[in-house]
């Protein structure tokens, strides 16, 4: 079994963003920069499938150079060979998906394990995207994958309650938070790493032009609200829930 | 003209509210494209969810009653409203940004060439039709343009009131989906959560509890004060970790947003990634033993407290307020 695995390189989560003064992106210098986290949910379950039914794990991602950095800590993960599409553009998800679309075909994958949203863009649509390229099924916010027969058995988290669906492989899968626990990088794993293959391409020579579809204008902060009061006792606050914002 | 397609959600044979905050995005848009509002209704026998769609101003009722969308499957949906788009001239295509709204419309987003603006919080006029969207988890709004003719949008439903009945009703018509059936996808089931409370999504009152109530058995405490006041039970992603609450009580970035009229943060630290999904509530409660935590900042009304101590006797004391 193939499996291709995503990888996104993203501001680290923990650090607050800053907007440029003239409004046209964030902040860069001394940021920090780490694997999306739904991503490392998704390479974990690439290499738990690799585990169970043999195969290779393939991983991609699609931004600067940097994301090697990203790539090697999926490869320490477990993960067999990178490939990295290089671009200094902030490509919108649709021109990702259509990239996606242009490494599937060459490597023609039995599944594809993605994160269901990259925490910096917050836009939750590549995966989707590159399955209706590719008219494959989807099956997104997973919590729980059985493979077997040639089809995918799914958990999903869903608005209400949880959904199974299955799907016919080839098929795409995105990973939601009680997916697995994603394993460290051991020691040997990082040294391995470092000679795994990393091949790099450009957009360019796959022949997909990632000029967006959704093009950013402006960056601004939100507005900030404003710290209320400590209060006293409960009495206090329900008369000020009562008296004051009328909500009781 | 062009027009804007709302497409409904509904489960159980019922219209989900947030379909009706869409419908107020929608007909924002359509004061900007010149054209009309209609909803597309995909289902099995819920002619009563086109009926009810009917009465909110909008243009047309499209219902596609077919066996097919019994239950809902992407792969046959987003199909069968792109072929809805394209014959009914619809320019902008929207729905929910929920759980189904996400899964959904980047697969119609790529049917009809379309660019995509997730969580969409505002349209507008400068210059051509732009939108506003928030993201890294709320610290950041960017203002957009999609810069393809035809354009799909889920709506951050918390940003737009529910359109109200305006006492007129639209004609409801059956549509032909003329669906192709597929044999790589298959709908299992959806196992519900039988709840009393109101949707997380749709309560005025929103209850919410974090890792600091230690287990699950202590989240009673939560509950019992969200049934006095007919709230919803929300949860920070560390809870849900924690296995105390199922993930769909997940409020924030990658969860849930949400914004009540009222919200209790109670033994939540308040992360930015938590903030994300209920800095929009109107009036915000924090009950922390810590004073220093950064929930008090957004906090319009602070108890610095053990939440063991005064939850229950905050519960206890409004019962008597609210009867
Ligand atoms: C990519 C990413 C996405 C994320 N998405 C989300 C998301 O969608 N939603 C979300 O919530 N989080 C999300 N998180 C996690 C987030 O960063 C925080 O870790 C999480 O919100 C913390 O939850 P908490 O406040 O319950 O726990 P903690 O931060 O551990 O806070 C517990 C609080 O309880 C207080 N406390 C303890 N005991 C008591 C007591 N007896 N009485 C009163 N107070 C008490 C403590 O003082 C403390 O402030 C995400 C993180 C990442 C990296
Ligand atoms: N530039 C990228 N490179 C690799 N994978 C990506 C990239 N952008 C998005 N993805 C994948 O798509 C998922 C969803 O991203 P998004 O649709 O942008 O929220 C991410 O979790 C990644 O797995």
């Amino acid at each position: 079994m193939k499996i291709l695995a995503t990888v996104k390189r993203v501001t680290d989560p923990d650090m607050k963003v800053k907007i440029k003064p003239d409004q046209s992106g964030v902040v860069t210098e001394g940021v920090e920069y780490k694997m999306n986290s739904f991503d490392e949910y998704g390479v974990e379950e690439a290499i738990a499938i690799k585990e169970e039914h043999g195969g290779e794990v393939v991983v991609v991602s699609v931004g600067p150079s940097e994301s090697t950095k990203e790539l090697r800590t999926a490869m320490a993960m477990g993960a067999d060979r990178a490939i990295l599409v290089e671009t200094d553009e902030d490509l919108d998800s649709d021109a990702v998906a259509r990239v996606l679309a242009q490494i599937v075909e060459r490597e023609e994958p039995d599944v594809i394990v993605m994160g269901k949203q990259a925490v910096d863009s917050d836009r939750n649509q590549t995966a989707q995207l590159l399955a209706s390229y590719l008219d494959w099924p989807q099956a997104t916010f997973a919590f729980d994958v059985e493979i077997g027969d040639g089809w995918a058995t799914v958990g999903r988290e869903v608005d209400g309650g949880t959904a199974t669906k299955r799907i016919k492989l080839p098929g795409i899968i995105t990973a939601d938070l009680r997916l697995n626990e994603p394993r460290y990088a051991s020691l040997p794993g990082i040294m391995k790493a470092k000679r795994k293959p990393l091949d790099t391409l450009t957009p360019d020579e796959l022949g997909v032009d990632v000029a967006p579809r959704v093009e950013v204008l402006k960056f601004e902060a939100p507005p900030e609200r404003e710290a209320g009061e400590i209060l006293d006792d409960v009495d206090e606050l329900i008369d000020r829930l009562k008296n004051e914002a009328n909500v009781l | 003209m062009a027009n804007v397609l709302v497409v409904a959600e509904h489960v159980d044979g019922q219209l989900r509210k947030v379909t009706l905050s869409a419908i107020t995005f929608a007909q924002e848009a359509a004061q900007l494209t010149g054209g009309d509002v209609e909803v597309l209704v995909l289902g099995s026998g819920v002619d009563g969810v086109a009926e009810e769609l009917s009465k909110y101003g909008v243009s047309r009722v499209l219902y596609a009653d077919d066996a097919a969308f019994q239950n809902y499957l992407a792969e046959y949906y987003a199909p069968a409203i792109v072929a809805c788009a394209q014959q009914t001239n619809a320019t902008i295509v929207c729905s929910p940004a929920s759980t189904t709204g996400k899964d959904l419309l980047p697969r119609v987003a790529a049917g009809l060439e379309a660019g995509m603006v997730s969580d969409a919080i505002d349209v507008f006029d400068d210059g051509g039709m732009k939108f506003r969207r928030p993201l890294w988890a709320g610290n950041v709004i960017t203002t957009v343009e999609v810069t393809t003719p035809n354009k799909v949008v889920s709506v951050r439903t918390t940003d737009y009131d529910s359109a109200e009945p305006t006492g007129d009703t639209a004609p409801v018509e059956s549509w032909d989906a003329g669906l192709e059936s597929r044999d790589d996808v298959e709908f299992v089931s959806f196992d519900q959560v039988k709840s009393e409370r109101p949707e997380l999504t749709d309560a005025e009152v929103v209850v919410a509890g974090g890792r600091g109530l230690k287990s699950g058995e202590n989240f009673e405490m939560i509950t019992a004060l969200a049934d006095v006041l007919g709230g919803g039970v929300g949860a920070t992603r560390a809870a849900v970790d924690s296995g105390f609450v199922p993930n769909d009580w997940q409020i924030g970035q990658t969860g849930k947003v949400v914004a009540p009229q009222l919200y209790f943060a109670i033994a939540i630290s308040g992360a930015i990634q938590h903030l994300a999904g209920m800095k929009g509530s109107q009036n915000i409660v924090a009950i922390n033993k810590d004073p220093d935590a950064p929930i008090f900042q957004v906090s319009d009304y602070g108890l610095v407290a053990d939440a063991f101590e005064v939850v229950p006797e905050l519960t206890e004391k409004l019962k008597s307020v609210v009867e």
